[in-house]
């Protein structure tokens, strides 16, 4: 084989490889997507954080615009603390909303940013004071079930 | 009888652990002597694009073939499963998680072990067995340095390349069937991947696999063939050991590399 | 290396042996410069092992080996190394690199361990294949060469840096009566021509007998008889004189040592 033609097959094994690399980074993962731009981080504390995990995404109207950093539990409050990663180019108001929300019925949880009206923006490190804690299917249910028992106790004396 | 019997396959089963974790000890020792002689690998790039050439332009072909069908295939049983939960729309998640964490560089390891992994182990076996190696060391040029070390560094240089062909022909396979075959959105397909595959989490992590999966098989090809018996007999025992103990090695270094990467590096 | 080394190899009280089992046994030898000096012996009677010990491939424990004043048992890899490059070795089948070309095969060395400008070395290989006449096979491959051409073109390559020692293993095995006369002759050429020192490891008694200066004759480990061809041949050694007339049975028995017929085959009332 001569060499030439063999550095030439090599080196457009290097090129397809690198396309291929290429493609899986910004065809097929995030990295267009703010994957390779800065983020600034929040915090923001949960009474229920349900199935929430790192990296779960945070979305506002229904847009990613971050992701979560961390999740730990705060000695001090006694509920759940979550780092929030946040796409640099998006900045949100200081009043913003977090609540843990589920995509469809059993989907995965994210963290859903509703903005506030606030003309301060939120910076590195600071507070998202206003939150919603998941919504924990069981107590829904017993929920429905008290009020349910208490309408037909009212209606049908002390019948359980 | 039946006791001794038993005492006797325990004994033989102690026999083969031991040789396996001396021979596992023997990969190693030899891998670190390929590092000490490596510079002439990078010195004289030439040795090793040429084997760059054997081990991963000759393995282009196999790969990229078996990532399409693999693609496809992963396709159509996703879609078919993911269906009865009504999301079908899915499919590009699980199409391309498979492939980027798990499957590209795993299979195309086991590709690589056996299309290049032999060859190597047979071409250094051979050279062993006609004394083209004593011949190069009674020329004073070290075997090591000169034959085995570009080979690895041969090996190791292709295989992430081959994952990442692998990977990518697979997703383009599981689009082709999913997308255009069966009709699954287009923009949906391609949107819901996005945001459920991370580039540092399962990209990167993909990529550092099949780089020791490489290390693997290159250094158990060389191995083996440096090792082989300078007979007929030795040089074909040598290449099935070849591909045999890469693919166990791979399929147990997967397990490893998986758990600390799901579980975090500490 | 302060004195002028008259000999070149020397070999003195030599034990060697494999695992348990001793190949060589008391063995003292010695090659004088410009000398072809040859060592004969039957098909596993050591002699390989004696000339793998000469090159440095195996390290005596028990003895000396001492190349050019040097001695061989405990030297580190950086001056053996440095010592091979002023020897040259022709192996049993030739040993060519298969992927390369005849000119490259021959030029390898001076690639690997010159800095000669390209076409020096190609002048020079030239020459060297020419000294083998082959000069005009340099674009085959090894796979198309014929046996006896392929152990010319080692030849060329084992000389290709003008070597102090050459050191050939059965460089007649497996050749036709033509091929085998060539060889045998460029082996002597190539040694006068160039000063060289050679030893030459073979059992083919009648063309080695021809070219060579000495003769050492090994059996089962042991140096049994040593001379000129003159004194080999008009030798009355029962062994040397089976040896070189190729007689079936003798000092060298035609049966393996093995169990009398009659247990072997059974024979109880016989």
């Amino acid at each position: 084989m001569e060499r030439s033609t063999l550095n030439l097959w090599v080196g457009v094994f290097v090129l397809l490889g690198f396309f291929a690399f290429l493609m899986l980074a910004f065809k097929v993962g995030n990295l267009s997507d703010g994957g390779g731009t800065s983020t600034y981080t929040v915090i923001s504390h949960f009474d229920n954080i349900g199935q929430l995990k790192e990296r779960a995404p945070v979305r506002s109207s229904g847009v990613l615009v971050g992701r979560v950093k961390s999740v730990r539990f705060d000695p001090v409050h006694y509920n759940a603390e979550v780092t929030l990663a946040i796409d640099g180019r998006y900045l949100f108001p200081k009043d913003t909303s977090a609540s843990v929300l589920t995509s469809g019925i059993l989907g995965e949880q994210y963290v859903g940013l509703d903005a506030g009206g606030d003309d301060q923006k939120l910076k590195q490190g600071d507070e998202i004071k206003i939150t919603q804690g998941a919504v924990v299917l069981e107590r829904l249910i017993s929920q429905f079930m008290f009020n349910k028992a208490q309408d037909s106790g009212s209606d049908k004396g002390n019948k359980k | 009888m039946a006791q001794n019997a038993l005492i006797r396959g325990l004994q033989q089963v102690g026999d083969h652990a031991l040789k396996i974790v001396e021979r596992m000890g023997a990969v190693m020792i030899f891998l670190g002597l390929i590092l000490v002689h490596s510079a002439n690998s990078f010195r004289r790039f030439g040795l090793t694009i040429r084997e760059v050439y054997f081990a991963g332009v000759q393995s282009l072909i196999i790969i990229l073939v078996s990532g399409l069908f693999v693609g496809m295939v992963l396709g159509l049983q996703g879609y078919e499963t993911l269906q009865n939960y009504g999301s079908e729309q899915s499919v590009g998640i699980l199409v391309a998680l498979s492939l980027v964490r798990e499957l590209g560089p795993v299979v195309a390891a086991l590709l690589f072990a056996s299309r290049a992994g032999s060859a190597i182990t047979a071409e250094i076996g051979l050279m062993k067995a006609t004394e083209q190696l004593s011949a190069m060391e009674m020329m004073a040029i070290n075997p090591i340095a000169r034959v085995v070390a570009p080979r690895f560094w041969g090996g190791v240089i292709s295989m992430p390349l081959l994952a990442m062909l692998f990977s990518a022909m697979g997703i383009v396979g599981g689009f082709l069937v999913a997308v255009v075959l069966i009709g699954v959105d287009a923009g949906a397909f391609w949107s819901q991947m996005q945001s459920a595959v991370d580039f540092r989490h399962d990209i990167v992590n993909g990529i550092i696999k099949s780089l020791v999966f490489g290390v693997a098989i290159s250094a158990i090809a060389t191995f083996e063939g440096y090792e082989a018996p300078p007979t007929a007999e030795g040089v074909s025992g040598a290449t099935t050991r070849t591909v045999v103990s890469s693919s166990l090695a791979i399929l147990a270094l997967d397990l490893v590399l998986t758990a600390f990467m799901l579980k975090g590096w500490n | 290396m302060t004195l002028p080394v008259t000999n070149l190899v020397e070999i003195s009280n030599l034990n060697f042996g494999y695992s348990s089992r001793l190949v060589l046994k008391g063995i003292n030898l010695t090659v004088p410069k410009g000398s072809l000096v040859a060592i004969m012996g039957l098909s596993g009677c050591g002699k390989t092992t004696l000339l793998r010990l000469i090159g440095g491939q195996l390290r005596a424990h028990d003895g000396t080996v001492t190349v050019a004043g040097q001695c061989l048992n405990h030297m580190n890899s950086k001056d053996l190394y440095a010592l091979r490059r002023r020897m040259g070795m022709l192996f049993q089948f030739g040993a060519l690199f298969t992927d390369l070309s005849v000119y490259n095969n021959v030029a390898y060395q001076m690639h690997e361990h010159t800095r000669l400008p390209e076409s020096v070395i190609h002048d020079l290989t030239l020459m060297k294949l020419n000294a083998v006449g082959l000069r005009g096979a340099q674009a085959l491959m090894p796979s198309e060469l014929s046996g006896g051409m392929a152990r010319r073109v080692a030849l060329a390559r084992a000389t290709a840096l003008d070597p102090e020692l050459i050191l050939y293993d059965e460089p007649f095995a497996g050749l036709d009566p033509i091929s085998l006369g060539v060889i045998g002759q460029l082996i002597r050429r190539l040694n006068d021509a160039s000063g060289a020192t050679s030893v030459i490891v073979t059992h083919d008694v009648q063309e080695s007998l021809k070219i060579v200066d000495y003769v050492y004759f090994v059996s089962e480990g042991v140096i049994v008889a040593q001379g000129t061809p003159e004194q080999i041949r008009s030798s009355t050694l029962p062994f040397v004189h089976q040896f070189i007339w190729g007689e079936a049975d003798g000092p060298m028995p035609f049966h393996y040592p093995a169990p009398k017929m009659k247990d072997d085959l059974d024979l109880r009332s016989a």
